[in-house]
């Protein structure tokens, strides 16, 4: 039993593992957040604002449900770093001439704080610091209301408000071309005509404080301001995208342990079946003396509890053990001072228990049959197996099948409960398989949709102010621009219903040639007139069709509130927004014929002098090159994706070794006597082989589709777990994925065969012939 | 008498001849010596009763003549071929095409009908006979799709005699082939193997650690720990019918 106990071991430890590992990387995370918030202060609620004076601070505090207040001066620049011909983006920040902000206090990992009166001195994201190899001292430039400036870094940092940091409309994080730079408050005040006054506010509020009621006062308060619509931590990018990460493991934590414990459960009910089946008479003897049901049954309970001690010892250090790598992993992309790692009890008892009381449920029936066994019936051998003609064989196809066949098609039809899981088992090794490869697929594909189909231009170029559409010509003149295509963003608040979402409205050219709307098939779709155009999920978020009337609140400007028709729904995969005529936007925002900044199609030989130019046009105040983005999406995606790559292909295959050679090893002991009878009357090795590996690669052939299917199913399901207004993972599955797993699959079935084969070779037929079954 | 035997020895061919067989068994730490030094010849078309208590080695014997074991010294040759230093795949080969066997637990395949289980071996065999036919010679025909579990003792035991003549062995080899059976049933299973011999002229061994089936043999071999301690001559010979015990 030492090689099926071996296999058990394998599934028991990767069920605990993969569970630890999920469990406590989730609560490492969260408890590291947790303590990282509150130690650092990070804020409850964000409002951003066109400008209001200092003195507004007070009526803020004022609100009922508010606790701590603090202003801020906040901006987008443009950098230029020496060396990297690429362009770079960052949010500055104000902190508090005192060097101590109330909120979001800042961990300094190197250098200082920078002094509040210089305003060529710098703090800088430990990140960004880290793409460039920057510490204290460097220096770059960056451009701050339009003025180029020399910077020097005083401190590398890291704050509870950028965990995670990502531009704003970016597809992932990119800390070589996006970073977030800190000065002091009198400093930049002066560079952004800010005395005085501010543009971004943090507060915290008291447990009791109603968010929703808050923000709705905020909003009131700010709105001549030129408040953009407060929000609280859940629709902070940072904390969603944590969030966000702790659904996906939560998740994950529940299905692929699930996947593992039932299977080891299956392999312990066969195993102990027939176990207790050779024991029959021992059982009956202990019986004899006096003992009783339960003496019996626990006698195989502990049995069983011995069998799972060595897969739960592993398991646990294997979790603990995975569990810190893929913290490290999230800790490359997700920034804390440290990370606390934690493994609570309560998680180590629960993976014990639920091994534990699912190993016993799947051997329950094989102990009651042992216990129920009158001794003297016990005593007596088994009567010979029961077989019938197979319906396989009844259709026709049996005239053509030689013996050995024959036995393996009645073998497989005797047993249909353990055919039938030995089957289910393979198949979700199979799906465990598909399940990894099913990431890269749909990102992949993804990827193409959105910016091979949808999003053509290559670069993207935003204005710091809305611009005349003018601003078009002078891009287009540009030495290296093929064609440009205006845009106009404008933040907004839609609304159906009770439900409402706040996003933005795009207005592009209705017969944009860089920037596709599609339909379900991908067709292009045109802009109408008037009208508003949402992503899919928005419009199932909101509950909207086409046709229904949406309430839509611009955030910006006079801020109009006006009903638009939403005239068709647009795939897209990646954020929710709406769509519409730039025309028609600028109509409604009354306010001629502004933009907001133009996607560009460009010749890649003029592309770096392209960024140079840009960095010194003062109204703009980023530029975004697609290729960079992909690529940069591509290397964050492509770590993560290796190590779950790596964890699935090792369980699918510990998966479907356990099964493969547990069901050979027990084909085995059952067959032994009648394979050397065949053996005897003069088989040979490789065709008695047949008999019990065929049976095998038969099971594995068929559980291979079956797997393909749960497979499938696996992903879908998965993908609709994950589906958010971020991104939606879109069902795709190449054919690559399959074939590599049914190719996994196929290997280990046949290294699991190779080793019952050796033992097949060294049958004693001798001995085999003196004993009776 | 001597002469007589000698002589009509002469006139038939020698299927085994063994000479000084030796086999040790280790048992653990303990050598079991099972035979020591077996002399004899075996003729085609005779049936022969290995007869001995248990321990005495006639399974022994009856598995390394069937190639199923081999010897630790000494020599064995099946018409005229050694045996001894056969190969693991010369030895799966003989026991294909030249030998048959029938155990006291008839080691028939529980997933296949009475047919089937003689198909198993006409199916690789290189002059088998019809299934049907050798299933007729031990009475079967009535039993022909029927599964090991939904046969008697007795009817198992003769599916597993049609299934040892079928490949039309030259020799049959019979393990306590009534061991598991009671007397009438095994007196059935006797007279199949009896007719076998007559109408086919098949070399039968039959070993057994019942002394009244020596009745129906040609010669009978008596072994005792691990030699051959007397063989003997029946001038008549019982019919199976004839036999109790």
């Amino acid at each position: 039993m030492k090689g099926q106990v071996f296999a058990i071991t394998l599934v028991v430890m990767s069920g605990v593992a993969t569970f630890i590992m999920f469990i406590s990387t989730m609560d490492s995370l969260n408890l590291t957040r947790n303590t990282f918030y509150r130690d650092y202060g990070f804020a409850d609620v964000f409002v951003n604002l066109k400008r209001a004076p200092e003195s507004l601070k007070e009526k803020l505090k004022n609100v009922p449900g508010v606790n701590q207040v603090e202003t801020r001066v906040s901006a987008y620049v443009k950098l230029d770093i020496g060396g990297f011909n690429e362009p770079v983006t960052a949010r500055i920040l104000s902190i508090p001439d005192d060097g101590k902000p109330l909120l979001n206090r800042l961990y300094i990992r190197k250098g200082r704080l920078a002094d509040p009166a210089k305003d060529n001195e710098v703090v800088i994201n430990e990140n960004f610091a880290m793409a460039h190899g920057f510490g204290p001292g460097d220096q770059f430039a960056a451009v701050i209301n339009g003025k180029w400036k020399k910077l020097t870094i005083t401190g590398i940092a890291l704050s509870p408000e950028f965990v995670l940091l990502m531009r704003p409309d970016a597809i992932s994080p990119d800390f070589k071309r996006f970073g977030i730079l800190w000065m002091g408050r009198k400093a930049l005040s002066k560079s952004y005509n800010m005395d005085g006054a501010f543009n971004d506010v943090v507060l915290t509020l008291y447990p009791d404080a109603k968010l929703s009621d808050v923000l709705a006062e905020l909003d009131n308060i700010v709105e001549r301001y030129g408040g953009f619509g407060a929000y609280g931590r859940k629709d902070q990018i940072s904390h969603r995208m944590l969030n966000e990460e702790f659904r996906q493991l939560q998740k994950s934590s529940k299905i692929f342990p699930t996947i593992f414990i039932c299977v080891a459960a299956f392999l312990l009910n066969v195993v102990m079946s027939r176990t207790i089946n050779t024991q029959r008479e021992q059982i009956a003897a202990l019986k004899a003396f006096g003992y009783n049901n339960t003496d019996v049954g626990i006698h195989y309970a502990k049995l069983v509890i011995l069998i799972l001690f060595a897969g739960l010892v592993l398991g646990i250090a294997g979790g603990i053990w995975f569990g810190k790598m893929l913290g490290a992993i999230y800790m490359e992309v997700y920034r804390f001072p440290y990370l606390i790692y934690i493994l609570h009890n309560w998680v180590i008892i629960a993976a014990i228990l639920i091994s534990i009381a699912s190993a016993l449920a799947g051997t329950l029936h094989s102990l009651w049959r042992a216990a129920r066994q009158q001794p003297a019936e016990a005593m007596r051998p088994e009567p010979p197996a029961r077989y019938r003609v197979t319906l396989i064989e009844k259709i026709g196809i049996g005239r053509w099948l030689t013996q050995p066949s024959r036995i393996i098609l009645r073998n497989i039809e005797r047993k249909p409960v353990r055919t039938f899981l030995s089957i289910l088992g393979i198949a979700a090794a199979c799906a465990t398989m598909i399940s990894s490869g099913f990431f890269k697929d749909s990102v992949a594909y993804m990827i193409n949709v959105q910016f091979i189909l949808s999003q053509k231009e290559d670069m993207t170029v935003s204005f710091a102010e809305p611009t005349s559409r003018r601003a078009i010509y002078e891009l287009k003149g540009l030495e290296g621009v093929n064609s440009a295509e205006p845009f106009r963003t404008v933040p907004a608040r839609f609304r159906f219903g009770h439900r409402s979402y706040k996003t933005a409205i795009n207005g592009i050219e209705p017969d944009s040639r860089l920037h596709l709307l599609l339909d379900n098939d991908f067709k292009p779709l045109s802009l109408p007139p008037s009208g508003i155009v949402l992503t899919d999920y928005l419009g199932k978020m909101l509950g909207v069709k086409a046709g229904d009337m949406l309430t839509v609140e611009v955030l910006e400007g006079s801020k109009p509130v006006r009903e638009i028709l939403v005239s068709a729904l647009v795939k897209q995969y990646l954020g929710v927004t709406g769509y519409m005529d730039i025309k028609a936007l600028n109509r409604i925002m009354g306010e001629g014929s502004a933009i907001s900044g133009a996607y560009l199609a460009t010749d890649s030989m003029f592309r770096e002098k392209l960024y140079q130019r840009f960095v010194k046009m003062a109204r703009v105040s980023g530029t975004v090159v697609r290729g960079d983005e992909i690529r940069n999406f591509n290397e964050i995606q492509a770590r993560a994706m290796l190590f779950f790559t790596f964890i699935a292909t090792l369980m699918a295959c510990f998966i479907s070794f356990g099964v493969v050679y547990n069901s050979a090893r027990i084909a085995l002991s059952e067959r032994s006597r009648e394979l050397s009878s065949l053996r005897v009357l003069g088989y040979t090795r490789g065709e008695i082989s047949y008999i019990l590996l065929g049976e095998l690669g038969l099971l594995t052939l068929i559980a291979i589709p079956f797997g393909f299917i749960i497979g499938y199913w696996l992903c879908g399901y998965i993908a609709q777990a994950l589906a958010s207004d971020l991104f939606r993972v879109p069902l795709i599955i190449e054919l690559k994925t399959y074939s590599l797993s049914a190719a996994v699959i196929f290997v280990s079935a046949a290294v699991s065969s190779l080793i019952v084969r050796h033992k097949l070779d060294h049958l004693d037929l001798v001995e085999v012939l003196k004993t009776r079954e | 008498m001597i002469d007589k035997e000698e002589e009509t020895h002469n006139t038939r061919d020698v299927v085994f001849q063994v000479r000084d067989l030796t086999k040790i068994y280790k048992m653990g730490e303990v050598e079991v010596h099972a035979l020591r030094g077996a002399d004899l010849e075996l003729y085609s078309g005779e049936i022969v009763v290995f007869l001995g208590p248990s321990g005495s080695g006639k399974s022994t014997l009856l598995n390394i003549l069937g190639g199923l074991d081999t010897a630790t010294s000494g020599s064995v040759s099946y018409r005229g071929k050694d045996l001894t230093n056969a190969s693991e795949q010369e030895l799966t080969e003989y026991r294909r095409y030249h030998v048959g066997f029938v155990f006291q637990f008839y080691n028939l395949i529980p997933s296949l009908t009475a047919r089937e289980n003689v198909e198993v071996v006409t199916e690789i065999a290189e002059n088998p006979m019809v299934p049907e036919d050798a299933l007729a010679i031990v009475g079967l025909t009535e039993r022909l799709d029927h599964f090991p579990a939904q046969l008697s003792g007795g009817e198992q035991q003769r599916v597993a005699i049609a299934r040892a003549i079928s490949k039309n062995p030259e020799v049959l080899l019979c393990d306590e082939p009534t061991g598991a059976l009671d007397s009438k049933t095994g007196i059935v299973v006797l007279e199949a193997l009896e007719r076998i011999n007559r109408e086919l002229g098949t070399a039968t061994a039959i070993i057994t650690h019942n002394a009244d089936i020596a009745g129906m043999a040609d010669r009978v071999i008596y072994l005792s720990n691990g030699i051959i301690s007397e063989v003997k001559t029946n001038t008549v010979k019982k019919a199976p019918g004839e036999l109790k015990w």
